[in-house]
């Protein structure tokens, strides 16, 4: 979306020798405010998730005065906006873009930076600050915002001159898309965004630490071959940088080529097709017991794109003890830092992956593979069709039903586990969940983001209960943009997951989950125009349901799920363990305290 | 201001303590960058022992040295992780490198004239400039390497001191190339 920002009125205080100028390279009269939504413009922006407030009045009037083709959306809560921009960013591989006031306003983003920042989404959140000479002072609705935001962040600017926006805006952006990608804070002051910007919106950037990713170095691509061409019983570990750097296609044909087993984290669901048949699904923590069989057996584990993180490797020193341990991450940082490895490279996965297939030959595993179907055969994941309505059969019937491009965003918790165990994501950037922060609310405003930035394709936000009571307040603005998102609210009016640690690990004991008092979600969603409740309680209903769900087009269309309230998931690697502590069935004895995180 | 004697002598006759590795930071001069980096340390709960920070030849740039103890796995990871800073050009751990590193020491003295003579005949012998001299006290100042300001002053400590200041170490590669 190129703008030369010529055509029209920009406002009041455009004189007609700056539309002379906005002809050229100059548009002196622009304010900071207009000045930054033309840059935004010029980055290809097509949404704002905002809310407004004092500070921020500027930056809204632009979005007026500059009669910006960049669509609004006022959101309900400042975390939505961010989870929006979040949700947008990983199903359309932009970045989203959030606008919201000083003080408390920003604060309310920071959970949604810290999501985005833990899972490398690129999203630049633009707040108003209060003005420059009360900065500091504790001025109404100030807050430290740069301070604030500064850990979870990959990078952020507390803008002290209107001048600099353009040049701020454009290196914002090559730093949210470039590399790692990640969250950029930009704290722009009342007055800064007031005041006249006098450079051209083209600005140079100027960020001498930060360049592009270091040129991959062929040795430590043959040395990574050479070890797969020794190896009998490899393992390739799929992340989320697959995702980020289209590598899908290469991932696969370099699995192919080796006839090598493929396992996937939780974000890179869609990385390898879970249907293709070298596909161990999700390994970790709830991962599928083959999958974690197979990298406690493997004799190499090369992980594309991912950062060995603890939910999958348990106890560290345990994990692949015996076999050769690969890392390829564009993140010279995630080298070494859980695990030690034997090799690595530092690349972008799409590139690097393009360079090892050349130098790899077809692997004899047929005896591993055979080996691995056995496991698949032995010890599936399962679920009891009696016993009331389970969300695992929801979510399998859901599967069988879904087309391959429909997104699913999930929310945190049990229904996220067995949404990752049951629905088999087959395309990229169709599968969104928050894997590192496990931000509870995140899953329907990422399911509206991803419906903004996919209007055609079916999208299922799958939460809990739990989770969606904290954001549902953006059903109103789902109800407003008309979005056919479908929400499924797997309801067991309970905390499922911290139960299920209760019961297993604290004697049963329960605290702080039974969420009695939950509303009738379905006559909720009724009570927001456009929208459709409906509910679901027999099994024999799930297809049903499920249908009229996918068959509503005219705004969201919300199921509540009443399910059994006990279910737990399975298998499970109690945090710190490692893969010889896995859990299949309830276990008949109480289990030790898990020595690691969550 | 008032001193504490008794910190004072804690701070200065710390018996043999972890390795402090001295890491050189060439940064982009732009706000934020001292909270990022001395961020890095904290949220790993490691110390900063010392810190240097100034302007580098180009006022665009700065170097900062800093001294900090801890296990060198975590350091290795707040290494990279103050790498990866954007504002950040390069980070260079020079522990156990050939290179230079020096500190700077002011040492402020409660001398009688009678004890002078031989406050004088230490610094002299630690190559100390006399900053300032009073009936009741002095200002000694020498530079050197960390082993040799803590020898000179745990001689000095014979007298009361009042004040120190010690710059921490800062650093710069032997030869052509750059810290």
């Amino acid at each position: 979306m190129k703008s030369t920002a010529s055509s029209g009125k920009i406002g009041k205080k455009i004189t007609s020798k700056a539309e002379k100028d906005a002809e050229g390279v100059k548009l002196s009269a622009l304010d900071g405010g207009q000045a930054l939504i033309k840059c935004l413009e010029n980055n290809g922006v097509e949404f704002i998730w905002g809310y407004p407030g004092g500070s921020a009045i500027p930056i809204f009037d632009a979005i007026v005065t500059t009669k910006t083709p960049i669509k609004l959306v006022l959101v309900r809560h400042e975390q939505g906006a961010t989870h929006m921009a979040d949700g947008y960013a990983r199903a359309t591989g932009k970045p989203g873009v959030v606008v919201v006031t000083s003080g408390p306003g920003a604060t309310n983003t920071i959970t949604g930076i810290m999501t985005a920042h833990m899972d490398s989404v690129p999203m630049i959140v633009i707040t108003g600050q209060t003005i420059s000479p009360m900065i500091g002072k504790d001025a109404f609705q100030e807050a430290d915002v740069f301070g604030l935001t500064m850990p979870v962040v990959k990078h952020s600017y507390l803008v002290k001159s209107a001048d600099d926006i353009p040049r701020i805006v454009k290196e914002a952006f090559h730093i949210a898309t470039t590399g790692r990608p990640g969250p950029v804070v930009i704290d722009i002051p009342k007055d800064i965004s007031s005041q006249p910007c006098k450079s051209p919106l083209d600005a140079e950037m100027d960020l001498p630490g930060y360049g592009p990713p270091p040129a991959i170095d062929p040795r430590q691509v043959q040395a990574i071959a050479a070890a797969l061409n020794r190896s009998t019983k490899p393992l390739i570990l799929c992340g989320h940088g697959v995702l980020i750097s289209s590598a899908a296609p290469v991932v696969r044909a370099l699995a192919e080529k080796l006839g090598a087993p493929v396992t996937n984290t939780l974000l890179g669901k869609g990385g390898f097709p879970e249907d293709h048949p070298l596909s161990l699904g999700m390994l970790g923590m709830h991962g599928t017991a083959y999958a974690n069989k197979a990298m406690a057996e493997c004799d190499l584990i090369i992980s594309i794109g991912s950062r060995y993180d603890d939910r999958i490797i348990g106890q560290a020193s345990k994990f692949c003890a015996n076999a050769v341990r690969i890392h390829i991450d564009i993140d010279w940082a995630e080298i070494n830092k859980m695990i030690q490895v034997h090799h690595y490279c530092v690349g972008d996965a799409r590139a690097v992956v393009e360079e090892l297939i050349k130098h790899v030959i077809p692997l004899d595993t047929k005896a591993w593979l055979a080996h691995l179907e056995s496991y698949k055969k032995h010890f599936p994941l399962k679920y009891k069709i009696q016993g009331g309505l389970k969300m695992q059969q929801v979510l399998d019937e859901l599967n069988n039903m879904l087309p391959p491009d429909a997104i699913v965003a999930t929310d945190v918790g049990q229904h996220q586990m067995w949404a990752a165990q049951f629905i088999k994501t087959i395309q990229p950037d169709t599968w969104i969940s928050s894997g590192g922060a496990g931000t509870m609310g995140f899953g329907f405003p990422a399911a509206i983001g991803a419906q903004f930035g996919k209007p055609h394709a079916q999208v299922w936000a799958i939460v809990g209960d739990g989770g969606f009571q904290m954001t549902l307040a953006e059903l109103a603005t789902a109800c407003i943009h008309k979005l056919p998102v479908k929400i499924l609210v797997l309801n067991n009016h309970y905390l499922g997951m911290v139960r299920q640690w209760q019961e297993l690990f604290f004697d049963s004991r329960e605290s702080g989950v039974n969420l009695e008092g939950n509303p009738d979600f379905a006559k909720l969603a009724d009570a927001y125009p456009g929208a459709k409740g409906l509910t679901l309680k027999r099994p024999a209903d799930i297809r049903k349901i499920l249908k009229r769900a996918m068959e509503y087009h005219d705004g969201p269309c919300l199921i509540n799920v009443e399910c059994v309230k006990s279910e737990n998931v399975y298998p499970m690697i109690p945090a710190g363990r490692s893969v010889d502590a896995m859990i299949l069935d309830a276990p008949k004895i109480q289990l030790e305290k898990p020595t690691g995180s969550t | 201001m008032t001193t504490n004697p008794t910190l004072i002598s804690t701070l200065t006759s710390l018996p043999p303590r972890a390795p402090i590795h001295t890491l050189s930071v060439y940064v982009a001069n732009k706000p934020g960058v001292l909270a990022r980096i001395a961020q890095c340390f904290a949220r790993r709960g490691f110390n900063i022992e010392s810190l240097v920070v100034s302007p580098a030849m180009d006022g665009k740039f700065s170097r900062m040295t800093i001294g900090a103890s801890g296990n060198p796995e975590g350091l290795e990871q707040i290494i990279k992780q103050v790498s990866k800073l954007i504002d950040v050009l390069r980070c260079v751990d020079h522990t156990g490198d050939d290179a230079i590193i020096e500190e700077l020491v002011m040492v402020k003295i409660a001398v009688s004239p009678a004890e002078r003579g031989e406050v004088l005949q230490i610094g002299e012998h630690f190559g100390c400039k006399d900053l300032d001299m009073t009936e009741t006290s002095m200002i000694l100042m020498f530079t050197g390497k960390t082993e040799k300001i803590d020898t000179g002053i745990r001689m000095l400590k014979k007298f009361k001191i009042i004040e120190l200041v010690r710059t921490g170490k800062i650093v710069m590669s032997r030869g052509e190339g750059e810290s």
